[in-house]
């Protein structure tokens, strides 16, 4: 096959990637599931909890991804275009890269009854001499698991929502509402919000998927007895003994069901929204008394999230290098790297491995994604609404459906356990976030540049090399820190498919959270988090460097 | 390098619609302009000469230049130089990096390119400009820059599509006569697309519509 028909093979064997195997790995763990006359079943509903732990899925899911979209949508429609909105949008984003599991020890080091809060408040308002016996944290009802999810959810939509407003012509909407007397939040809900949902749609939906389904987030704030459905289902599938497995098997099966259902209700949600949006600007909606509390709330919702991820992050910090910090003391009495220095080789250690997979994953990814970018342009295809259903299938299924089947398959080519399969497997769920980040600035690059390269006769192999790559530098790279930060932030993937062998970051991180070792938690957490940070950076950094004579490629930060 | 440009029945169609009906030749040095409005298929007639016709486009015809038939070949392989609106000067190259891009590849040597670039800014009366930034440049000088960048690569046919609308009256002069200029002495067969009496007067050529027809300017 000549360079040219394989390029033009790419987008196709990057849809097979994605999809061979999902769809494999979710038959790897149905099949299983309806074996011996269905015992898998059988035992799953005669286990303690498994309804409970279903509906608490359910319910949180729901509840945080409406959540984050009604705050979403609130910050938009009350401050779209204003200062306050810039400076939310600066706040929020860096937020995105994050871990889930960073984030989340982050909150329950803020919320818990021995938190910062508590002990910023004790005891002069509360009285608490000693940390009160309250379950806010892991509390029942799985409010704090809620309370995470929207506040690691809400950047993510934001952003999506960000890149698609231009597009939906927002601003010129927007005036035309309001010169036609409509208040700011009404004009924006009846003129831009339905074009802009119909963009955000496929995004909601993998938050919906992602907030029932999240292993990691769940076994730091959610509730233990009974755990939700995903957690139940991930430490059965750790169990070496068979009658768990196939209740694991099973459990997945109720959990894909499950996810599938909500998803269908949330469609049916959509078509009732949209009717009655239509319903509202037929009858004139105006509101403009609106407009005022709605801008407050969304910019105090905006802000308090932020400063709450921010206040979650600096309590981190600061315990990885706390000495003695006794209950009601909001500081700690005094300051040691002893933590930091006693497990620098623990660290190193996971920090090198969590480095290694993601640096070979991302790699992967934006090959396969720079392939199908360039294939798309040369060959002029046009990607259909099917392509990116596809691009976001590994999102919308839940992970522990699918991935037991891959570890299944792994196990019998004896890869399993091994970097290079973990590393594999990141591929999977890196590989849409690299394409959805890159894609918009590929897609939008001056084609005359092209042109006027192969005018001067540079084959088009010397123009991709030599023109587009290099003007391209800042987002590629930034692509390329949003495949680390996905791929370092991976839980369960690396917990199955490294067989529990493949100690990162994350897997420590988490695996520490129940115990009671805030100082070391904190490092780890704290590295987790560093390290997407510091490839955010260099790629501020390095096209700063690189063009720092070249005024027409400069951006202000 | 200099060769007769045969554009033989050359037909660009849409649909129905004819938007290039062009059987003629342009000589070594000499420049035929196509004038049109905008809208008329003078964009769709250089794509058709360039290879960079979008999908959706029927071509018949031939193009050959210098007694070979270029129809098949992609547009790097052509040897038809362009030059656009804009001087599409490549923006994180520096002045000299941008036309050392254009020397041909069989030219070997730091050395003997270093000399090529060298000379060809300082027949522009850009002597020393290699190291800038191109976005540093004047309107005028970016524009001598992209001719420059475009003779280096040693087409045998050269496209200019409007290059003259996007500079001020007075440059405008200027650059003209520094293109045609330029053109005769290196002998390439020119087709110039432009909207503008002045430029089509001062090119000297015959000049048609895309459709082929006679115009007097």
């Amino acid at each position: 096959m000549t360079g040219d028909a394989m390029l033009r093979q790419a987008p196709r064997l990057t849809l097979i990637l994605l999809t061979a195997p999902v769809l494999a790995g979710l038959a790897g763990t149905i099949v299983p599931a309806f074996r011996d006359d269905l015992a898998g079943f059988r035992n799953l509903v005669a286990a303690p909890g498994f309804k409970s732990g279903l509906w608490l899925s359910i319910q949180t899911g729901l509840a945080s991804t409406a959540g984050a979209l009604l705050i979403t949508v609130l910050i938009l429609a009350g401050l779209y275009g204003s200062r306050a909105f810039a400076t939310i949008q600066h706040l929020l984003a860096p937020l995105l890269a994050v871990p889930h599991a960073a984030a989340a020890l982050g909150l329950a080091f803020l919320i818990s009854p021995s938190g910062w809060i508590a002990r910023v408040f004790s005891p002069w308002a509360t009285g608490w001499e000693a940390p009160p016996d309250l379950l806010i944290l892991n509390d029942p009802a799985g409010l704090s698991l809620t309370l995470g999810l929207i506040a690691k959810e809400v950047p993510f939509l934001l952003l999506m929502a960000i890149a698609v407003l231009p597009q939906v012509d927002a601003p010129r909407r927007l005036l035309v509402a309001q010169s036609l007397g409509a208040g700011r939040v009404a004009g924006f809900v009846i003129g831009v919000l339905p074009s802009l949902y119909r963009q955000l749609r496929l995004p909601v939906y993998a938050v919906l998927a992602y907030s029932m389904t999240a292993v990691d987030m769940a076994m730091i704030l959610g509730p233990t007895l009974p755990h939700t459905l995903s957690v139940q289902i991930a430490l059965w599938m750790t169990e070496p003994t068979l009658t768990q497995q196939s209740t694991a098997a099973a459990a997945a099966v109720v959990q894909l069901l499950a996810v599938l259902g909500a998803l269908g209700t949330w469609r049916m949600t959509e078509v009732v929204a949209r009717r009655l949006t239509l319903h509202l600007a037929e009858a004139g909606l105006r509101l403009p008394w609106v407009d005022k509390p709605a801008r407050a709330l969304g910019a105090m919702l905006g802000l308090l999230l932020a400063g709450l991820l921010f206040l979650a992050l600096a309590g981190m910090a600061l315990w990885s290098v706390a000495g003695l910090w006794g209950f009601p003391h909001s500081l700690p009495e005094s300051l040691s790297f002893k933590t930091w220095l006693r497990s620098a080789p623990a660290l190193m250690e996971s920090g090198g491995i969590t480095l290694r997979i993601a640096l070979w994953s991302t790699l992967m990814a934006l090959i396969a994604v720079l392939a199908c970018l360039e294939a798309e342009h040369r060959f002029g295809l046009v990607p259909g609404a099917r392509a990116l259903w596809i691009l976001y299938l590994p999102l919308l299924m839940p992970q522990v459906a699918f991935l037991p089947g891959v570890q299944w398959v792994l196990l019998r080519g004896g890869a399993d356990g091994t970097w290079g399969a973990v590393a594999a497997s990141h591929v999977i769920f890196v590989l849409p976030y690299v394409f959805l980040s890159l894609a918009p600035a590929y897609r939008g690059w001056d084609g005359r540049v092209a042109v006027a390269g192969a005018t001067l006769g540079a084959a088009p192999w010397r123009v991709f090399l030599y023109l587009r790559l290099p003007m391209l530098l800042r987002p590629v790279l930034t692509a390329f820190a949003v495949g680390m930060a996905v791929s370092i932030g991976q839980y369960l993937p690396t917990l199955l498919i490294g067989g529990g062998r493949i100690e990162t970051l994350t897997t420590e991180a988490v695996a520490l959270s129940s115990g009671g070792n805030r100082r070391l938690i904190g490092a780890y957490a704290l590295l987790q988090m560093l390290l997407p940070a510091l490839f955010f950076g260099l790629a501020l950094l390095i096209p700063t460097l690189v063009y720092r004579n070249r005024r027409a490629l400069r951006v202000s930060i | 390098m200099t060769g007769v440009l045969h554009l033989d029945h050359l037909r660009v169609t849409r649909g129905e619609i004819t938007l290039v009906d062009l059987n003629l030749s342009v000589a070594p040095g000499t420049v035929l302009t196509i004038m049109g409005p905008s809208g008329s298929g003078k964009s769709t007639a250089l794509s058709a000469i360039l290879g960079t016709l979008a999908r959706g486009f029927r071509q018949e015809g031939h193009i050959t230049l210098d007694g070979q038939d270029i129809t098949p070949l992609p547009p790097h392989l052509r040897r038809v130089g362009l030059l656009f609106q804009d001087d599409v000067l490549f923006p994180h190259m520096s002045v000299g990096t941008n036309l050392a891009f254009a020397i041909p590849p069989w030219i070997k040597g730091r050395m003997a390119r270093k000399i090529m670039v060298d000379e060809a800014l300082a027949s522009a009366g850009l002597a020393g400009f290699a190291p800038r930034d191109p976005s540093t440049l004047s309107g005028g000088q970016r524009a001598r820059v992209a001719l420059m960048r475009t003779l280096l690569a040693q087409p045998c046919a050269l496209l200019l599509d409007e290059p003259f609308s996007r500079l001020d009256t007075e440059l405008r002069g200027q650059i003209r006569d520094f293109v045609f200029d330029r053109v005769r002495t290196a002998g390439l067969a020119t087709v110039l697309v432009t909207h503008d009496r002045e430029d089509a007067l001062t090119a000297g050529g015959p000049v048609v519509t895309p459709l082929g027809q006679p115009v007097r300017p």
